[in-house]
């Protein structure tokens, strides 16, 4: 396929995943909001919340690294989407992903953060500095339970390619990684609570403690560029769970349900438990979900 | 610095002992002098922001306006209103108002009555730091005169001699519901394009500047801090 029409319909995947990023994410308040007796916000303000923060007249910097921390985490958020495959048997929606995508997605998961922690680095503030060594442990834990997960299916499925894992599933439910494969999935879905930063989780911008971690020292445009990465990362985030465990999707309605259910996920538990601190956040990412990975990977071998 | 005479003085006599010039020692081994108030801080004043295109800065003043970000910061007893003003009873998220827990991401700086010298040391450093286009919103009769602090001899009596207020709301103190009028009248007010709090500051700097001067005695910070 000509590489100009690729691009296009990878624009025309982005646009798409990142207004269904910011719809969930005034859903995601408007459930809050409704549980604790309101109404919420009206459902299209976080786009005027991204107009405004783009439109703002002032932006004061602290540095290099200041401006590069948002450009990173926006790279990674939009380097992981580009290599993803969103529509299973769609030439036009596979983006840019070939044979060993799951790797460089690995990969780039961590990538962002990194940035992050630079650039807020830079911003000076201490509660920058306590989400930043937070969220690093933290997601290092993480990614324990989450790699062996995802070496387990590498060795049940004989593949590193997501579209291939993808195609592994089909035909029919049962031959979802959620039933061929149950002990990969549970450390994955556990280590995925961690990875959106709900509530249990929610150390790094811990609300009401060390408001609101990291980006303390980020306004306007960093913190909207900011906020379309948030947006375009927690859909693309639900749809590799999607394609590793869930069947992928054959169209973007079934994307859309199982990304929502699967982001949902992680907040509905959020509604119910109050936040861990960090050493017992570590700790528990290091024993159940840990202890699932280890088992999922014994069967495969 | 802007005004000279009064700084030099007052800086050595209150000066916090962070910010005082000293020798550190670098990682690599060698002394260098660190003067925190010109090193840490940016010494350029504010300029004015003149809005471009009218039809485009109309659509950005409406998406300014349904979304205002209010930073919590309370100053005095009308504080005890905002915690109704976002929660079930009155909710005011339904019309784009948010709290915000930093002055970097806020738009508006809700003076909740009285205001005290100490406070307005604060309300100052971080009015400065907020993001034009930035409005502040003053509540309750102690910011219009005094009110019932007007011969007290620590609080100020008319805010708008130290910061720009663009939405007064008379009380003491008023009610949420007389709060949410008063962002509706903000709303308004940014709409027409006539909340322009920012620049306003920024032009008349120095007569800003030597009123807050005159208030606060203990001078002991850089004159801008953003």
């Amino acid at each position: 396929m000509d590489i100009v029409i690729r691009l296009l319909y990878v624009f025309l995947g982005l646009f798409i995943v990142l207004n269904w990023g910011l719809l969930m994410s005034a859903i995601m308040r408007k459930i809050g909001a409704r549980v604790a007796g309101r109404y919420g916000i009206p459902y299209y303000q976080p786009w005027i919340d991204l107009i405004k923060l783009y439109s703002l007249r002032d932006s004061i910097t602290h540095g290099v690294m200041f401006y590069l921390g948002p450009v990173f985490r926006v790279s990674g958020g939009v380097g992981i989407f580009l290599f993803m495959p969103l529509i299973f048997g769609s030439s036009y929606f596979s983006n840019f992903s070939f044979a060993g995508d799951l790797v460089l997605i690995m990969y780039f998961q961590f990538f962002g953060m990194l940035g992050m922690a630079l650039g807020a680095g830079e911003g000076g503030h201490p509660y920058s500095a306590i989400g930043i060594s937070r969220g690093l442990s933290q997601f290092t834990t993480i990614e324990v339970p989450m790699t062996l997960a995802v070496i387990s299916i590498a060795v049940q499925y004989h593949t590193l390619s997501i579209s291939e894992i993808v195609a592994a599933q089909q035909g029919g439910i049962m031959n979802w990684t959620l039933f061929t494969n149950p002990f990969a999935t549970a450390a994955a879905m556990l280590s995925l609570l961690g990875a959106f930063g709900h509530s249990p989780f929610n150390l790094v911008k811990a609300p009401n403690e060390i408001p609101i971690g990291p980006p303390t020292e980020y306004h306007s445009a960093f913190l909207g560029v900011l906020r379309t990465n948030a947006a375009i990362l927690h859909v693309i985030e639900a749809v590799l769970f999607m394609n590793l465990f869930f069947g992928g999707a054959g169209n973007w309605f079934e994307l859309i349900i199982k990304s929502f259910f699967i982001y949902f996920w992680s907040v509905f538990v959020g509604v119910v438990f109050p936040r861990f601190r960090i050493e017992q956040s570590v700790q528990w990412f290091l024993k159940i979900p840990l202890l699932f990975g280890v088992i999922a990977i014994i069967i495969f071998m | 610095m802007i005004n000279e005479n009064n700084n030099s003085e007052n800086l050595n006599k209150f000066l916090h002992k962070e910010n005082e010039i000293r020798n550190v020692e670098t990682p690599d081994g060698s002394i260098i002098q660190v003067d925190p108030l010109n090193d840490y801080f940016c010494t350029d004043r504010p300029e004015v922001k003149e809005p471009k295109n009218k039809v485009i800065e109309k659509f950005l003043n409406w998406a300014r306006a349904e979304s205002l970000w209010v930073l919590g910061f309370g100053t005095g007893c009308g504080s005890i209103e905002i915690p109704p003003l976002v929660t079930p009873r009155f909710d005011a998220y339904r019309f784009g108002v948010q709290m915000r827990p930093t002055p970097r991401q806020s738009n508006v700086f809700i003076i909740s009555g009285y205001l005290a010298v100490k406070t307005l040391k604060r309300v100052i450093r971080t009015y400065e730091q907020m993001q034009g286009p930035k409005y502040v919103l003053a509540l309750g009769s102690c910011t219009i005169n005094g009110g019932m602090y007007w011969d007290s001899y620590n609080t100020i009596n008319r805010l708008d001699h130290y910061i720009p207020v663009d939405v007064y709301v008379a009380g003491c103190m008023p009610r949420p519901e007389a709060l949410l009028a008063g962002f509706n009248k903000l709303k308004e007010r940014i709409k027409d394009g006539r909340a322009e709090g920012a620049n306003e500051y920024a032009e008349k700097f120095d007569w800003y500047k030597s009123n807050q001067k005159k208030i606060v005695k203990d001078w002991n910070m850089p004159d801008y801090n953003w």
